[in-house]
């Protein structure tokens, strides 16, 4: 059992001190920003809660959103299960274990801007395999410069390319950490592959599922650098997820009061779900 | 057995792919790459390597990177490990509060912090160092290896620490002789994560870079917009960025599924 310490604050100060200068200077700047409304020379006058009432009502921002939740259901649709899935068909023991940990998590170790360049180069029409193959060998017609499905597809694959690892790794520990005794008393029992899988290999998962999860969200949620490099947001706006209009907004058009409304019910919004995520998943747990 | 071990090397074979193509390209000229359509270099070419290691943008932006990473990985494992401890070891006021809101700014999105992130540590004249890029990364990474030592440090028994208080162990010479030891694969795994996040992160590198300190990825996207259209080039600066992780992931390969999974199983 822990024991009662104040003394412990001073192991915590170092963190405290670093993650606070490089959170609340930075978040009291943008809370700063999107209060107010300047036109240049650094002068600033008061808007209220003017820029928040603008961004929630504009098109453009309820679009981007509706975009921006779309990708991320389609990502924990498709990653979550395909990760399961991975994972239970894995070796449990042998040479082969480790050699598919590397090989899996390689994608995840690569920058990404270059994600976003490989993919770039892998879908190209007539040069790229995946374009070649499509176009040229199954008589699809792919382009996803100029279709927003094919841009859509695209972007999805690459985040499954990507990131699907980072679910089959976390179920993978939670796979291995069976004790065999568990499968031997099914085995004995007679138990089918389902219920094995619905009674031990499930509840097993399910601290590792829930941080898996939780991960998936926040990241995909926030997804910036390999979209914006692989499709920059285009053909039109069709893949302008919320990260990407924001910097078109904040760097781009400069407006940073806009811009930093946006970022403020953008970081709540992630927090929100986040939080309800996280209570779902750990309701039973509590009781 | 067979049809089951079919499932990851599916899986295998569709993550080689793009990574395939691109080192594919990287050994390809040019003018093979817009010719037309090759499964394999039909000119083998080291020439795009050769351009990158010897001209100074190119090969400074790795170092550059490298540089910073390592930077930051050092500092983030060497402030998270007492937290860390404090967190395993001990209640105290507002713990539970702290530990939450330091992961709440692992959810915090990367974009959010570019402009606000420029303008401080501009003020700070910081500006265009590896230490602002390093500072900025542990924003997310402190969070991550508090998260992930605390994971380990919690599988410890407390009573290796009372032992060696009875023992007459003072405390530094305690963490650092023997519970360090101990928990030597969380912080190989913490720091293989540091790594990993502070060398994929791009958009907050480029926000407070420009000449000094530039990483590799803004050298890339700046020969993409600027030299036309060299692909095979990109390529191979694109394959090089590969190496180092898959160099550090080879070392913790033993713990990665555990790492993973944040030290709880």
């Amino acid at each position: 059992m822990r024991t009662e310490n104040q003394k412990a604050w001073f192991f915590v100060l170092p963190v405290l001190a670093l993650v606070a200068f490089n959170a609340l200077v930075p978040m009291m700047t943008v809370v700063n920003y999107s209060v107010q409304e300047t036109f240049g020379n650094n002068q600033f006058f008061w808007e209220g809660l003017g820029w928040f009432e603008q961004i929630l009502r504009s098109d453009r921002f309820q679009a981007a959103l509706g975009r921006q939740f779309l990708f991320t259901f389609l990502i924990l649709l498709i990653e979550v299960p395909l990760g399961i899935i991975v994972a239970l068909s894995m070796p449990r023991k042998g040479f082969w274990v480790p050699v598919c940990l590397v090989l899996m998590a390689l994608p995840m170790l690569i920058p990404w801007n270059v994600v976003g360049s490989m993919w770039n180069i892998f879908t190209l029409p007539k040069i790229g395999l995946m374009g070649y193959f499509l176009n040229d060998v199954l008589g699809i017609n792919y382009d996803m410069t100029q279709q927003p499905l094919s841009a859509w597809i695209t972007v999805i694959t690459m985040d499954v390319w990507h990131w699907t690892s980072l679910v089959v790794l976390l179920c993978y520990a939670g796979l291995v950490s069976i004790p065999d005794a568990y499968y031997q008393a099914a085995k004995i029992d007679g138990a089918s592959p389902w219920s094995v899988f619905r009674y031990i290999q499930l509840p097993k998962m399910k601290t590792v599922l829930t941080i898996a999860v939780l991960l998936r969200f926040m990241d995909s949620f926030n997804i910036y650098t390999e979209p914006f490099v692989l499709t920059g947001g285009g053909p039109g706006n069709s893949t302008t997820l919320l990260s990407i209009d924001l910097v078109k907004i904040a760097l781009g058009q400069f407006d940073l009061g806009p811009a930093a409304a946006m970022s403020l019910i953008y970081f709540a919004i992630t927090l929100l779900v986040s939080w309800l995520f996280y209570t779902l998943m750990t309701k039973d747990d509590a009781q | 057995m067979k049809k089951r071990s079919l499932i990851p090397i599916l899986y295998i074979a569709f993550l080689m792919l793009p990574i395939y193509w691109l080192v594919a390209m990287s050994f390809k000229t040019t003018n093979e790459i817009l010719s037309g359509f090759s499964l394999f270099p039909q000119t083998f070419t080291l020439d795009n390597y050769i351009t990158i290691f010897t001209d100074p943008t190119w090969y400074w932006g790795y170092i550059n990177s490298i540089t910073y990473v390592t930077l930051n990985t050092v500092l983030s494992v060497c402030v998270a490990l007492p937290a860390a401890y404090a967190f395993s070891r001990y209640r105290f006021l507002g713990d539970k509060q702290l530990f939450f809101w330091l992961l709440t700014n692992r959810m915090a999105p990367a974009a959010v912090f570019a402009l606000p992130f420029f303008q401080l540590y501009s003020s700070i004249h910081l500006f265009d160092t590896y230490l602002a890029v390093a500072l900025a990364h542990t924003l997310f990474n402190v969070p991550l290896a508090v998260w992930i030592l605390e994971g380990f440090m919690r599988g410890i028994p407390k009573e290796l620490d009372e032992t060696a208080y009875v023992d007459g162990y003072s405390f530094p010479r305690f963490f650092v002789t023997i519970f360090l030891p101990n928990i030597k694969a969380g912080v190989g795994v913490a720091a293989f994560f540091c790594f990993m996040f502070s060398w994929v992160e791009m958009l907050l590198a480029k926000t407070l870079t420009a000449v000094e300190a530039k990483p590799i990825a803004a050298v890339m996207t700046r020969t993409a917009s600027s030299a036309g259209y060299e692909l095979g080039l990109l390529a191979a600066a694109g394959t090089l960025t590969i190496i180092p992780g898959a160099i550090v992931i080879w070392f913790v390969r033993n713990y990665i599924a555990r790492g993973f999974a944040m030290g709880r199983v």
